[in-house]
């Protein structure tokens, strides 16, 4: 397989697989990763996969850039394991009135009746390509290509937690109020990160997702049952 | 009560910080920790801790304390910075342990020398690991105390109430002034998105740090950087220490508390024996940079830690009339006149 491999400084190489978002390249990185992990090779501190590539983050006092070369070249060859799998978790999300606050202005610019972009965003499987920009973050795609919007041209300060949102041909739930420029279209109950539980972020890359519509009702009840630890969202194995 | 120190003035940003909590990077997490590692495991190795023990990194600004406890243990690590102690002010440099007692008011003096320092106490700082680490990251509210800078009237809790009895210890040499050594990088990830005169600049210019700075980043005011075709790149991952270059064309060099992932491109990455080195500049301090190969900046990586480690293997013990023990000084009336001698 053709990769390149780039200096990070003296504690981080990137494979780079590529430079575009492609599930291809997601699943070349993501198979490297799981590799790199179970392979446990010495001074690997930790693993990074984005979109087109794997940050390996090392000790320089324990091995080289130069030698994790050559090990990572070696693990390139072996063939994809075909029992693989991953996990498909349904995220309930509220589309309606002030918790999609873009949804009227999604609709109008893609010609779409509001009803019709949520069936659009609901009715598609997402492939978890990688977390960043905050704790938890989950970068999700592919949108339906008749969502595909760039993002806002005057970005929020303060976005809700548990935001679902889209921009170009990605979608995302924001784990914390912060500051975002995506089309926000939703609200999920749910915690998408938290440091207490034994797997802190709901979604790992690689993870597939529905979303799955609910009523504010249905909201405030799943709401209330997170609160006090009594919700858990549905999951299922599934092949890569 | 349990034992602590009593925040009566937090200074501009203080927060418990250890060498951070690296393993979560994939899922969002930045690694965070003290900006300047080597003074972090210097004040820690002062007070007898081990290296990572979480303590105190003090921004820019001195915060004040009050001990609550019997006798606390601590030490100050940071060139041009003092604990002044009591009323009376009594000077304790950096690069020196010293044993106080319950009420005993300390404040950390700040020069210009240094944008940062450590705070170590004897035992550590017992603020709850999160993701194994008691590190602050302030963006997403986690680690150090509830997650944020110290405020005033806030309690920083200590593990133990009693220093141990032995000799104050300091280092054999005072620490010194970083000076304006040309900071080493290696090149890229992406520096083959700039034109080559942006490259050439880059290594040829000088650089200031501008006033937006923090644990996040600083921004760096110098020649504009011209990419070669746009500058939007599908996001990938970012190391600390990377130099990222958005439209603006001026550099953002990229610190603890930066996000893991990102889409500008990178010109080249400050090698990691440099990045304590960085973390001690101030905004308005002159920048520059000189590239290094991956095997040499590997090299100095494991030459640093062996200075370190030297570092820590000749710590002396204070000489009588040089430690500033105000427990036994108080004992013993003898409070006047205490002033250590190596500034």
């Amino acid at each position: 397989m053709k990769v390149r491999f780039l200096s990070a400084g003296d504690r981080a190489l990137v494979v780079e697989f590529g430079d575009r978002i492609e599930r291809a390249l997601s699943d070349d990185v993501l198979r490297l990763d799981a590799s790199l992990r179970s392979s446990r090779l010495p001074g690997v501190v930790e693993t990074v996969p984005t979109f087109r590539s794997l940050m390996v983050h090392y000790d320089p006092v324990a091995t080289t850039c130069a030698d994790l070369e050559r090990a990572i070249a070696s693990l390139l060859d072996r063939p994809p394991d075909p029992r693989a799998t991953t996990t498909l978790w349904r995220v309930p999300v509220c589309y309606e009135g002030s918790f999609a606050p873009d949804l009227g202005e999604v609709a109008k610019r893609t010609g779409l009746a509001p009803s019709e972009v949520v069936a659009r965003h609901s009715g598609t499987r997402y492939h978890v390509y990688m977390l960043g920009f905050l704790p938890g973050f989950p970068y999700m795609g592919d949108l339906p290509h008749e969502l595909a919007l760039p993002r806002r041209a005057d970005p929020r300060l303060r976005v809700p937690a548990g935001s679902v949102s889209i921009a170009t041909t990605l979608t995302a739930i924001y784990p914390y109020e912060s500051p975002g420029g995506w089309h926000l279209i939703g609200v999920t109950p749910i915690r998408l990160f938290d440091p207490a539980r034994p797997r802190p972020a709901l979604l790992e890359p690689g993870d597939k997702v529905q979303f799955e519509p609910i009523d504010p009702v249905s909201f405030a009840s799943i709401r209330k049952a997170v609160e006090s630890g009594q919700y858990e969202v549905a999951k299922e194995p599934i092949s890569r | 009560m349990s034992a602590g120190l009593k925040v009566l003035a937090p200074g501009l940003h203080t927060t418990v910080q250890d060498l951070g909590r690296p393993g979560y990077q994939a899922i969002g997490v930045p690694v965070s920790g003290a900006l300047d590692g080597v003074s972090l495991r210097l004040a820690n190795a002062l007070v007898g801790n081990p290296p990572g023990t979480p303590a105190l990194e003090i921004l820019m600004s001195g915060p004040t304390f009050e001990v609550a406890a019997d006798t606390v243990r601590v030490a100050l690590a940071g060139a041009g910075t003092s604990l002044a102690i009591g009323p009376e002010k009594a000077r304790v440099v950096a690069g020196q342990s010293a044993t106080l007692p319950g009420g005993e008011v300390i404040e950390v003096v700040v020069g210009r020398q240094s944008a940062c320092c450590y705070l170590a106490v004897e035992g550590g700082i017992t603020v709850p690991l999160v993701l194994g680490s008691a590190s602050t990251y302030v963006r997403a509210a986690i680690g150090g105390l509830d997650g944020r800078a110290l405020r005033r009237s806030d309690f920083v809790p200590l593990a133990t109430a009693r220093a141990s009895h032995r000799a104050e210890l300091r280092l054999s040499s005072p620490i010194a002034a970083t000076g304006d050594q040309p900071i080493r990088v290696v090149l890229g990830p992406q520096q083959e998105y700039f034109i080559e005169e942006a490259v050439a600049a880059f290594l040829g210019a000088e650089f200031r740090i501008s006033q937006s700075a923090d644990r996040m980043g600083m921004r760096l005011d110098g020649p504009f950087l011209q990419h070669r075709h746009g500058w939007d790149i599908v996001s990938d991952a970012i190391m600390t220490g990377a130099i990222q270059v958005p439209g603006s064309g001026q550099p953002i060099l990229l610190l603890a508390d930066h996000q893991t992932t990102g889409g500008y491109p990178k010109i080249a990455t400050v090698i990691s024996a440099d990045l304590p080195v960085v973390g001690r500049r101030r905004p308005g301090d002159a920048l520059r940079f000189a590239p290094v190969t991956v095997e040499t900046a590997e090299q100095l990586c494991r030459t640093e830690e062996r200075r370190l480690a030297e570092l820590v293997a000749a710590l002396e013990p204070v000489r009588a009339g040089h430690a500033l023990d105000l427990g036994s000084l108080y004992d013993g009336n003898l409070i006047s006149g205490v002033v250590s001698g190596v500034e």
